[in-house]
């Protein structure tokens, strides 16, 4: 009754397709780094999602570098129905990474529970790939912090 | 600016039925609704000139299918709350002499899915890159991402949010056309079915068909038609972003507060004279949301708020006094619906009448979060 009928995609998980403005950092998650983009203009503020210029400032001067991977549990929902490519319960995260933009992803190496999924908690980036041209940003518990 | 009041709802209805409508299609609902909207304003469809809907080629669709010359056209189609823009943009196209009479129509087949407007996620957006591949499925995975990060900033319970659905029930019982109205508690909604926690069935929209329009002309034709009109004091409308993930403050709605002080600034009123407050209310939370971010109440006091019943019936404040997108009906775009119900109440003909309702906001979400449109709504012209 209070369920949407139809899936946003049928079968296959979906799969991100790159966008020239976005390939650099589909190219960087590939080789196991994660790239976000900074405005020197704006104090060398970092942004997300990738663009060519500062969605601060509106400058096409804009840097490449590689964030530390490191990021704290921000909010989430754990998801209790079928979903392509996905097994429920499992949570739809969103994390907060340690240069202060927030990204959605999904936490691995960890209980699907609210017990396990405690806001705040500290996580490292780990890829998964999917294929040949694409790896996700997944996070998982930091080490030495894992519930 | 438009003086307030100086334009009017003339007319408005709903589909003859409401619910499940397996009889009609997606442009029939607009057309059962439109019909019924032109009968309440004494009307026909070659008065009116300006014509609203939702979604790309809807209105050249609905224009053809109900026999109307517009020339005037909106088809802003931000969501939800689409039809709180389209007053608002009718409201100055007429104003600027672009056309006199508008008609606004939505009909949705959300649960029949007759002919309905597909629902695709194009995987080279910036949503389909940086949200899709994580599993969201729709709105009830997307909308509620905010809402641990908003108890523990505010030290919200579950049984708060439990509370929303249960007192908007509350509202539905009254309400012969509501979906569902048998009452309901706090442990039945922590006991439902659960979705996506935070959240259980009974804290999510429902899926419904139907449809609603509403006529918009000068207040003084409106004072010459049959039915009794309804003024736009002020309206206010914004967007934030496509992905929830990016929203600024997962606390509350830049999109909302823009909306909402526009809004009230333009209607020239303060909170306290307003006597009836609809908040789409495809998510429990929305309600918190709104009553925070339209100033209603501070930051992190909508919960206790609501717990307290200042919004149920014989509260301070009646909201969503329909049943709401939980418990009314929630097509898909529910805002058409929040404006029908705040019209019923000015004009004193709704089943759950607040009794002397003078000045009703109606304020409207579109996607996640991701837009938002404002009308404050009065039944003298200010
Ligand atoms: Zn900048």
């Amino acid at each position: 009754m209070s369920t949407i009928k139809d899936p946003v995609t049928k079968g296959q998980p979906p799969r991100p397709v790159p966008t020239p403005e976005t390939q650099h950092f589909w190219d960087g998650t590939r080789a196991g780094k994660l790239l976000l983009q900074r405005c020197p203009d704006c104090g060398g503020k970092a942004y997300f999602p990738p663009r060519p210029f500062c969605p601060g400032c509106g400058s096409r001067r804009v840097e490449v570098f590689q964030a530390s991977g490191r990021a704290r549990l921000y909010s989430y929902v754990i998801h209790h129905r079928p979903a392509p490519g996905f097994t429920p319960p499992y949570a739809i995260a969103v994390v907060e990474l340690e240069e202060g933009v927030r990204m959605m992803t999904n936490i691995l190496d960890c209980p699907q529970t609210p017990e396990a999924l405690e806001l705040d908690m500290p996580l490292e980036v780990v890829f998964t790939r999917l294929d040949d041209a694409i790896a996700l940003p997944h996070f998982r518990p930091a080490k030495g912090t894992r519930a | 600016m438009i003086r307030p009041g100086a334009i009017a709802i003339a007319g408005a209805a709903e589909t003859t039925a409401l619910g499940t409508i397996p009889e009609l299609s997606e442009i029939g609902l607009h057309a059962d609704a439109a019909l019924n909207a032109l009968s309440d304003a004494g009307l026909r469809p070659r008065d009116i000139d300006g014509l609203a809907c939702v979604g790309p080629m809807r209105p050249q669709m609905v224009a053809h299918y109900l026999g109307i010359i517009p020339k005037w056209v909106d088809g802003t189609a931000v969501g939800g709350c689409s039809f709180m823009l389209h007053v608002r943009h009718a409201a100055a196209a007429i104003a600027a002499g672009y056309c006199s009479n508008v008609l606004i129509t939505h009909g949705e087949s959300g649960r029949s899915r007759i002919a309905a407007m597909p629902r695709l996620a194009e995987p080279g957006t910036l949503a389909g890159q940086f949200e899709a591949p994580f599993g969201p499925l729709g709105p009830p995975t997307l909308f509620p991402m905010p809402v641990l990060r908003f108890m523990k900033t505010y030290g919200v319970t579950h049984e708060q949010l439990a509370m929303v659905a249960v007192v908007q029930r509350e509202w539905a019982a009254r309400n012969p056309r509501a979906f569902h109205r048998d009452p309901i508690t706090v442990a039945d909604v922590l006991n439902s079915r659960m979705i996506a926690y935070p959240f259980r069935v009974l804290q999510c929209c429902l899926v419904t068909d139907g449809g609603g329009a509403l006529i918009l002309t000068t207040a003084e034709r409106a004072r010459d038609l049959p039915a009794r009109p309804v003024y736009i004091l002020g309206s206010g409308e914004s967007v934030e972003t496509p992905m929830v993930s990016q929203m600024a403050d997962f606390t509350s709605s830049r999109a909302f507060r823009v909306a909402g002080q526009e809004a009230f600034r333009m209607a020239g009123i303060a909170h306290g004279d307003v006597d009836h407050l609809m908040i789409y209310d495809a998510f429990a939370h929305l309600p918190l949301y709104g009553l925070e971010d339209l100033g209603f109440v501070g930051r992190g006091e909508a919960a206790g708020f609501i717990a307290e019943r200042n919004t149920a019936p014989g509260g301070k404040l009646p909201l969503n006094t329909n049943g709401g997108g939980l418990s009314y009906t929630h097509t898909g775009m529910y805002g058409m619906f929040a404006l029908q119900e705040s019209v019923r109440q000015l004009r004193g003909t709704a089943p759950a009448q607040v009794p002397g309702a003078k000045i009703s906001v109606c304020h409207g979400v579109g996607g996640m979060f991701a837009a938002s449109g404002t009308v404050v709504l009065g039944n003298e012209p200010g």
